[in-house]
Formats: C-alpha cells, sequence, structure tokens
C-alpha cells in the first residue's frame, strides 16, 4: 500500500537478480523509520561494494512498524526515530526478543512555514500553545502574525500519524513529558506529505527531519526561551547540542549483534559510513571529517 | 455400498457408477460454494472478535470509547481510546455523500429504466456499471490532486482536504451501485400499471412520480441504504480526501478522520497484541456491526416489495 516500502524493496530485488550472485548470500531484514530510510538505503547500496555476500533488504512505514517487527521478531535491524518505549522493550522480551539499542546518528527537526509566512523565529512555548491540547494559539493573529493569502486566520496544524517516531519526539520535546496533541491536526502519513502540504498552504505550520527540507517552504529560527536568540536547524547545530528539538536516531538489534550484522553496524559507525548520513542531511553519532 | 440402485437394470450399467459419484461431488461442490459466504463472514467475525477481545474485556470502557473525542492510542503514559470524532467525521462525510450519489443516482436510474430505449439504454447501463469498477484509490487521487486545489481556489478555504472534498467524492462512487440496484427496483413495477395509469390520461411524469416511484419506494430505499454501507466501509478514498484530522466537524470545510482510515493507517505499524492493536480491532468490530446492520435492514426492505 506504501510506495516507500515497496519501491527499495523492488530495487534491492533488482539488483539481486542482476548482480547475478551464485553463491549463496546473507541477506539483513531492516525496517522501520521513514526519517531513516534513506539513509539506511543509501548504506545498503554502498555496503555491496564492502560486502557482496550480504544483502542489506530496506524498508520504511515508519518507527512504529520497525519497532512493532522487533517485537514480532521478523526483522534484524529495526530503524526507530525515537526510543522503544518501556511497554515495547517488555513486550518484546515477552516474546523472547531482547532490543538492543544504537545511536547511528542525530537529526534536527525542523518546523515549516509557508514561505510567505512572516514569521521567522518560533519559540517553544508558541510550538507548545500550537500543538497542545490545552493551547491558546488557534489563530496567527493569537501569535501576533498577520499571514497573507490565509484569510481565514486559522492555524493549519499539520502532524504526523500517531505511531510515528518523529511524532513522538516531537511531542516529547515541545510538549513536555505530560504534554498531549490537540485534536484537529492534520495528520500525514510521511515527513515528504508534510513539506509538501505546508508549500501548497499558507496557514499552514509542520515538522519534519531538517533532510526533508525544499526550496519551497520555509524554516523556522527555533527559540528555546522566548526572547533569547534562536537558532537555525542544521547538520552543525544539531551535532554541538544548541538547537532545541534535535534528536537521537537509531538502530536496534536483538541482542548483542553478531556476525554480519555486527560487521554491517561497525561499517555504519565507521568513518565511510558517518559521511553517508551526514551526506543525506543528518548529523554524525561521532565527529568525523567528510570532503 | 452393495447395490445402490438395485430396482432397474439400466443398459449402461458400467456408466452409472462414474455418473452417480460425479453427481454426488458437483452437489457437494455446489454446497459448499452456496454456504462459503456464510463460513466466511462467521469466520470474519470470530477472527475481529478474538483480535479485540483482549482490548474489550482489559481496557474498554464504553463511555470513553464512544462519548469522548480523544484518539490518542499511542502516548505511552496515558493513551486516549475515544472515537466520537472518528464517528462523527465518518457520518458526515457518508451523509454528504448520500446528499451528492441520491439525486444523480434516482435520475440516472428513471432515463435508463423509463426513457432510454434500445442502443441508448445498453450503452448507458455499461457505462454506469463502468464507473461503479473504477478502483477507491484512483477515486482518492482525484480527490487529492483534482478536488483539493479547485476546493481552495473556489471556496477560499486554508485545505481543500475535508468533508466536502470527501463527500463529492464518495457520492460519485456511491451513485453508479446505487443507479443499479434503482432501475432494478423501478424495472420490478409491473407495466400493467403504466399502461393503467396512461389510460387514464397521465402523462409521463405522472406516471413516473405517481405511480412508478411509489410502487418501487422500497427498493429505491433499499438502493440508498446500501449506498449508506457503501461509504461506512469505504477506505482508500476517504484516507486519501478526508485530510486525516481527528476532529468533529463545524463546517463541510473541516478535515475529519474516518473510523475505517484510521484502521488502514495504524494496523500496519502496531505491534500485534497491544492495547493499540485491540482497540483498532474493536473499531472493526463496531464497523461491522454498522454495516451488517444496514445491509440487513436494506435487503429486508428490498425482501419487503416481493411480499407486497
Amino acid at each position: 500500500m506504501k510506495s516507500s516500502n515497496f519501491i527499495p524493496t523492488v530495487l534491492l530485488g533488482a539488483a539481486v537478480v542482476f548482480s547475478g550472485a551464485s553463491q549463496a548470500r546473507t541477506v539483513i531484514q531492516n525496517k522501520g523509520s521513514d526519517t531513516l530510510v534513506n539513509v539506511a538505503q543509501a548504506w545498503a547500496e554502498e555496503y555491496q561494494k564492502v560486502d557482496s555476500d550480504v544483502a542489506v533488504a530496506v524498508s520504511g512505514g515508519g518507527s512504529g512498524t520497525g519497532i512493532a517487527a522487533m517485537i514480532n521478531g521478523t526483522v534484524d535491524l529495526a530503524n526507530a526515530s525515537r526510543k522503544m518505549k518501556d511497554s515495547e522493550i517488555k513486550q518484546a522480551k515477552d516474546r523472547g526478543q531482547n532490543p538492543v539499542e544504537h545511536v547511528v546518528g542525530y537529526d534536527a527537526l525542523a518546523v515549516f512555514l509557508h514561505p510567505d509566512n512572516p514569521a521567522g523565529t518560533v519559540s517553544l512555548e508558541q510550538l507548545k500553545s500550537i500543538y497542545g491540547r490545552k493551547g491558546k494559539a488557534e489563530k496567527w493573529s493569537d501569535l501576533g502574525i498577520k499571514v497573507p493569502g490565509c484569510d481565514s486566520d486559522k492555524i493549519i496544524v499539520v502532524s504526523r500519524q500517531n505511531n510515528s517516531g518523529t511524532y513522538a519526539y516531537f511531542q516529547e520535546a515541545v510538549l513536555g513529558k505530560k504534554g498531549k496533541y490537540r485534536s484537529g491536526t492534520l495528520d500525514m502519513h510521511g515527513s515528504k506529505d508534510v513539506v509538501d502540504l505546508v508549500e501548497k498552504t499558507p496557514c499552514a505550520i509542520g515538522y519534519s527531519g531538517l533532510a526533508y527540507a525544499t526550496d519551497h517552504v520555509k524554516m523556522a529560527c527555533i527559540e528555546k526561551e522566548a526572547g533569547q536568540a534562536c537558532v537555525n536547524p542544521s547538520v552543525a547545530t544539531a551535532v554541538d547540542r544548541s538547537y532545541p528539538i534535535a534528536r537521537p536516531l537509531f538502530m536496534y538489534t536483538n541482542g548483542e549483534p553478531q556476525g554480519a550484522i555486527k560487521d554491517y553496524l561497525d561499517w555504519i559507525m565507521s568513518d565511510t559510513g558517518q559521511c553517508i548520513i551526514v551526506n543525506k542531511g543528518y548529523a554524525p553519532a561521532k565527529t568525523v571529517s567528510c570532503e | 455400498m452393495d447395490k445402490p440402485f438395485p430396482a432397474i437394470q439400466h443398459p449402461n450399467a458400467n456408466n452409472r457408477g462414474a455418473d452417480w459419484y460425479v453427481d454426488k461431488l458437483m452437489q457437494a461442490l455446489v454446497f459448499i460454494g452456496g454456504i462459503s459466504a456464510i463460513i466466511f463472514i462467521v469466520g470474519i467475525f470470530v477472527f475481529i472478535t478474538k483480535e479485540g477481545l483482549g482490548f474489550i474485556t482489559d481496557r474498554f470502557d464504553f463511555m470513553e470509547f464512544f462519548t469522548t473525542e480523544y484518539w490518542f492510542p499511542s502516548d505511552e503514559d496515558d493513551p486516549e481510546f475515544g472515537i466520537l470524532a472518528l464517528i462523527a467525521g465518518t457520518a458526515s462525510v457518508t451523509g454528504l455523500a448520500m446528499i451528492v450519489a441520491i439525486p444523480f443516482a434516482l435520475g440516472a436510474a428513471i432515463y435508463i429504466g423509463e426513457f432510454a430505449t434500445g442502443k441508448k439504454r445498453e450503452y448507458l447501463k455499461v457505462l454506469v456499471e463502468l464507473l461503479a469498477a473504477i478502483p477507491s484509490v484512483v477515486w482518492g487521487f482525484i480527490g487529492l490532486s483534482i478536488m483539493n486545489p479547485l476546493i481552495i481556489k473556489t471556496f477560499d478555504v486554508p485545505v481543500g482536504l475535508n468533508v466536502l472534498n470527501a463527500g463529492v467524492i464518495l457520492g460519485l462512487m456511491a451513485a453508479p451501485i446505487m443507479a443499479s440496484i434503482a432501475e432494478d427496483a423501478l424495472k420490478a413495477v409491473p407495466d400493467s400499471y403504466r399502461e393503467a395509469a396512461e389510460a387514464m390520461g397521465a402523462t409521463r411524469w405522472q406516471v413516473i412520480t405517481r405511480v412508478v416511484l411509489p410502487a418501487a419506494r422500497n427498493g429505491l430505499l433499499g438502493a440508498v441504504l446500501l449506498g449508506v454501507g457503501r461509504g461506512f466501509g469505504e477506505t482508500m478514498a476517504v484516507l486519501m480526501a478526508t485530510g486525516h484530522s481527528v476532529n468533529i466537524p463545524g463546517s463541510i470545510f473541516d478535515s475529519v478522520r474516518a473510523l475505517t482510515a484510521t484502521i488502514a493507517a495504524e494496523l500496519g505499524e502496531t505491534a500485534v497484541g497491544s492495547e493499540h492493536y485491540g482497540a483498532l480491532f474493536t473499531i472493526g468490530i463496531f464497523l461491522f456491526i454498522i454495516t451488517f446492520l444496514i445491509n440487513l435492514t436494506a435487503d429486508l426492505i428490498v425482501k419487503g416489495i416481493k411480499k407486497g
């Protein structure tokens, strides 16, 4: 149903056929976060050159999908843009899996606005009043902003479906540990859909991984506290932790990684692997210098 | 099995055995085919109930489920399972769809059934059936890429993915099926009724409005109810055209979310056996019961004509 799952699988299938490999190959099943899917795909392709006997089958679907697959024991590596919840770890252990967490990079969550929106900076407090259950901001004028092309003045709040890792991290970072989203947000089914909708809708505000930014949307500069200097989302500000809504990106293995999976993870954490994630617009898990 | 047919000696006594077995086998196959629908329906109901049961016994709270509007099933500390907004979404979209579909379906049925003749009638019937065969994802795509900008431009609203968009799309989807059934209902009205009315000096229009439509009333109601059932069950098109927003709509320009779309969007990403998973199956049970009741009512009404 979702092309994001389907296309990489088909590509990989084609790759296997064309390489004409005759000897038995190890296949690593890798599934999860849509935020990580492009990077995971790039890693899988590049790793072919390192070890042609190992094929990595990558598919997306969201962190929830990857974690659900880890709990059900159907993947070797689950990609997630949020930590596994305690309840999920318990479920996994009940089913005989033992998820082990590996941080493979960091991602800055950008807040997107329509290019005509005059607001350049947004504070975390404002985001909370826009997205939060008890938030007061329902119109742009509540924030003292007049958006050209948005005659209704209503803030169109764009969010993600409720099992997305981006959704869960944004909730924790912006609304707080006990904070809840308001009802009536438009819940998009992928990071790209958020950016597309904000691009077409002057009244809208949305959030997604920095890597999904395009030239057709504006990224807000985020103030941690109202009145403080704002920080722009970028790889550099995610690395030095000055950007307030940057999150770690995880890969989960079942038990301590061994054999082909261990080799693959070690390679991902090597300078070569980390430069790939940097080139895709994310921050590395360790300091590397890439050209 | 000694001497199954001892009375008469048939000249082809050798073939009779084979024929007898073929006959029995075909009987059994046709019987299985005949009751398969019942087996599947019971099987599906048992399956969704089994999957939803854990949630119903452990977490389900009738008042919360049906009367609160907060659907946040994945919250770690305090998940909320209220489907009121989802019911409102489905109901509003289906309601608007019926407002759109009924005039189209009735008009098409009256024209095809009462006015069109010969080739024209045959072509129209084929075209209506063709319209019913368009995949729902294609309709959803039309909603997303054609209706969306059109609604934004025409009505000057911020977002075109809303009740209006999904209602129109769903109405167009349901109309052909409704037209088909409505036409059957009109055809079931005996020609002697029409002839009698015409003999009394009634015009074409009077024959239709005073005689044919009242006589076909039950069948037409059945057609509408089947359309409603279709609206409740439709998933892909409403997923794409509603805006997917948990919201009790205040106007047709508000984005909403349907029960079916919620299951479709979330089921693939929940851990099997979790509360969220059970809650989605509980929505499935609810949908199953609703569509079952609607279809049953429609069926009883349609059956009613034949008796009366």
